[in-house]
């Protein structure tokens, strides 16, 4: 399969994935870890992709989502951004409601 | 010019800041000395103000297209209007530590 079909698959499959640098148990880059904190710290769970594993993925992810960096948080489809931002809504409160609500309208589409 | 130099003129030029911050942080991760990898960019402008936060990164990113193809590595970005700088009290918080994952790429 096409690595964007491939990637699309994932964030339209999953209510919320993160692409990291290793994963939330052990991850290897900073950003990444402090993303993925933060997803832990709203008790909703979430997926993962280890880039690290995943060359492919590694390499084509940027140009998916028009972003050139690393970790990317997808909730209900969308891009919602790197860390910085994640950190942000979570500071903010949204976070938590955003993943909340995503995992509700995955549900209740069976 | 060195990145630091270049990215700044670079955001300058187009986004008319308020207030810019461009630090070197490459000195905190796993790549060798004078690498210009890892960069925190704090950016205030009022061209923000009818922007979501990722289409403001999205117009920070593309003016640095060309760095991130010639080794720019990790932007740590926060990208404020002048009354939500205001608001936190014109502070960005502190970029991570490292944790290797650097080394691969």
């Amino acid at each position: 399969m096409d690595v964007l079909a491939r990637i699309d698959g994932q964030v339209k499959h999953s209510p919320i994935v993160i692409y990291m640098k290793g994963t939330p148990q052990f991850p290897q880059c900073g950003f990444s870890m402090r993303a993925a904190t933060a997803l832990k710290e709203c008790g909703v769970p979430f997926d993962y992709v280890n880039v690290l594993d995943d060359p492919e993925v590694f390499q084509n992810l940027p140009r998916y989502a028009d972003w050139p960096t690393f970790p990317q948080i997808y909730i209900g489809g969308e891009l919602v951004g790197g860390c910085d931002i994640t950190l942000e809504l979570h500071a903010s409160g949204e976070l938590k409601q955003m993943m909340a609500a995503a995992v509700a309208k995955a549900a209740s589409q069976g | 010019m060195n990145r630091q130099t270049r990215i700044a003129n670079a955001l300058a030029q187009a986004l008319h800041p308020q207030h810019l911050e461009v630090e070197d942080e490459s000195h905190m991760h796993a790549v060798p000395v004078g690498a210009e990898s890892h960069f925190k960019v704090v950016v205030v402008s009022e061209q923000f103000g009818s922007h979501g936060l990722v289409a403001r990164h999205r117009v920070v990113n593309r003016l640095l297209q060309g760095e991130f193809d010639h080794g720019l590595h990790a932007l740590a970005l926060h990208t404020w209007t002048p009354d939500e700088w205001r608001e936190k009290g014109g502070a960005a918080p502190a970029s991570p530590p490292c944790r290797g994952g650097s080394k691969t790429r």
